[in-house]
């Protein structure tokens, strides 16, 4: 059996999720090449085959892929795909964007955002914003899935698999890339931070997520929000933690204000260790901290982050 | 142009989902339905594409049981022309769906498909890419904003770091995220006139669709749960903790 796995990369690094990925891939069994699809990426194949246990490394580098854009990531993995016997990707929205419709034209049903591999034909995934987990066994003959990849540990570094470059073959497209507008932060990457500090509703403004940014810079933390604080808008969607946001596993999350609501929960519950601070004791997000808090926040933040300062950080 | 908008009855959001005793799926026997969250706000994309005069007609599927139909009076309600009703008591697969839409797409002569980007009851978010890639069409998924111009749509999308804007040849599809609109709520005079409004009734064998199920649902667990931890005094004990017992910072 062969396994193909799609690493995420910007064209300039390669991401921890590819990594993760490939430790799902080995729980499969098999052969694990990796598809580097971008535009002057070979640093990141380079990259890739340090991963441990991958065969090899395929490098497919175009223009048209400098964006991951759906149409032409569809036809370049479905041209890899007579080789192959299952496809792995993440599933951040690079992949989620494409992954369906390469299932579609290999005419197989993709199986969302596995946070658990049994066999080579059988995964657990998600289902009702994690309310239920659901083992599904796939019936088809080539399988299309995409990786909750903080649900995995990441592959270890240390192989040497080979590269080689494939060619595109792609042809005129019907979509192009216009433009983007990505949020700067000197902040980690919400999805591979160790800790992070969100915001819910209870923070009562933008402004005051200013709170959170003193205790994020001495841990190192990314910052996140509830889906009620991006509706408020207090912070940015791609701040959003949950179900319909991203999924995050640190070794410490700290919800701050936020009541945790089913919808959050399912962003968040696989952290190691969950604090929360909250004025309200009754709040659901305490049935899942490990520590919590009951205070008011305004009170509570100033007091954190000055103990955190006494104790050196 | 037509729009068609894709819609799916699941369980209402502010329901908890339990799981059967079973272990074979999650219990929807007496529970409030409604109306995927996110068609919901592709439903009123649709509507104000019709009031801007940019749609000549718009139509609300739903590929379900008899009671999808209450789906589609909630479109028709909210200002959608007429409804398909593709008929089956099978829980389909996102793969099946794509097949059947794609079907009714090509009848209907859509030239626009608006539908969520997921579905919040299997979570899949495939429909959507599938749908696109059958019918040969570019997609813009979680979009944030969209707007027509000639020939082409550009959709700003949700994306992992931020925004990002594609310009899309039509025909196209477009999945919707939720800061597309505000869907809004249907008058009580709405109501009354969608009860008038045309539904055709289909079944997915009019379209010559095999609907096989591609996967098995071995077992449908509860997750694993968390159990509550301790309640700390002060932000003091909080760093102590986390310093010196979790060991996390």
């Amino acid at each position: 059996m062969a396994v193909l796995v799609i690493a995420e990369h910007d064209n300039v690094s390669l991401k921890d999720a590819t990594h993760k990925t490939v430790s799902a891939a080995a729980k499969m069994g098999g052969d694990i090449d990796i598809l580097v699809a971008g535009k002057d990426v070979k640093a990141v194949m380079a990259a890739a085959a340090k991963i441990d246990g991958v065969r090899a490394v395929i490098g497919v580098d175009h223009a048209s892929l400098e964006r991951q854009l759906a149409e032409a990531m569809e036809t370049v993995v479905v041209g890899l795909m007579g080789n192959y016997d299952a496809v792995l990707s993440p599933d951040t929205t690079t992949h989620k964007n494409y992954m369906p419709r390469v299932a579609a034209k290999l005419d197989v049903q993709q199986i969302s955002s596995i946070t658990g591999v049994e066999s080579a034909d059988t995964f657990v995934r998600p289902i009702y914003a994690g309310n239920a987990m659901a083992t599904v066994q796939s019936t088809d003959s080539k399988k299309v899935v995409t990786v909750r990849a903080t649900a995995f540990p990441a592959a270890g570094e240390g192989g040497s698999a080979s590269t080689s470059e494939s060619d595109a073959g792609l042809g005129a497209l019907k979509s192009e890339y216009v433009g983007e507008e990505l949020s700067k932060s000197d902040r980690p990457e919400l999805t591979a931070a160790k800790v992070v500090i969100s915001g819910g509703r209870g923070m009562g403004s933008g402004e005051n997520f200013k709170l959170l940014e003193g205790i994020a810079d001495k841990l190192g933390a990314a910052m996140g929000a509830s889906r009620a604080a991006v509706d408020a808008g207090f912070v940015p969607n791609d701040w959003q933690v949950g179900q319909t946001g991203k999924a995050v596993a640190p070794a410490l999350y700290i919800a701050v204000g936020i009541s945790g609501a089913i919808q959050h929960l399912a962003g968040m519950k696989d952290s190691k260790v969950i604090a929360a601070i909250n004025k309200d004791e009754d709040a659901p997000i305490f049935t899942v901290a490990d520590y919590g808090l009951v205070a008011d926040l305004f009170k509570a933040l100033p007091e954190f982050e000055a103990e955190l300062e006494k104790a050196g950080y | 142009m037509k729009v068609m908008v894709p819609v799916k009855r699941v369980l209402d959001y502010n329901v908890k989902a339990r799981v059967k005793a079973d272990q074979s799926g999650v219990d929807l026997s007496n529970v409030k339905m409604s109306m995927n969250p996110f068609d919901e706000i592709a439903v009123e994309e649709a509507v104000r594409l019709q009031e801007a005069g940019t749609a000549t007609e718009t139509i609300v599927v739903s590929i379900g049981p008899a009671k999808a139909q209450e789906t589609i009076r909630t479109g028709l309600a909210m200002g959608m022309d007429r409804g398909v009703h593709v008929q089956t008591d099978e829980d389909l697969e996102p793969l099946a769906i794509a097949k059947i839409l794609k079907a009714v797409a090509d009848a209907e002569g859509a030239e626009l498909v608006v539908m969520g980007k997921q579905a919040i009851d299997n979570d899949y978010g495939a429909t959507g890419g599938m749908l696109a890639a059958l019918l040969d069409w570019p997609i813009g998924s979680a979009a944030n904003s969209m707007s027509i111009e000639g020939g082409a749509i550009s959709v700003v999308k949700e994306v992992d770091g931020g925004l990002q804007t594609v310009k899309l040849q039509l025909p196209a599809l477009v999945t919707a995220d939720l800061r597309l609109n505000e869907p809004r709520y249907a008058s009580l005079p709405n109501i009354m006139k969608a009860k008038k409004k045309p539904i055709e009734a289909k079944t997915p064998a009019d379209y010559g669709v095999d609907t096989t199920p591609r996967l098995k649902t071995l077992k449908v667990t509860e997750p694993a749960g968390r159990k509550a931890g301790i309640k700390v005094e002060d932000a003091a004990a909080l760093v102590d903790k986390l310093k010196n017992e979790a060991g996390v910072i």
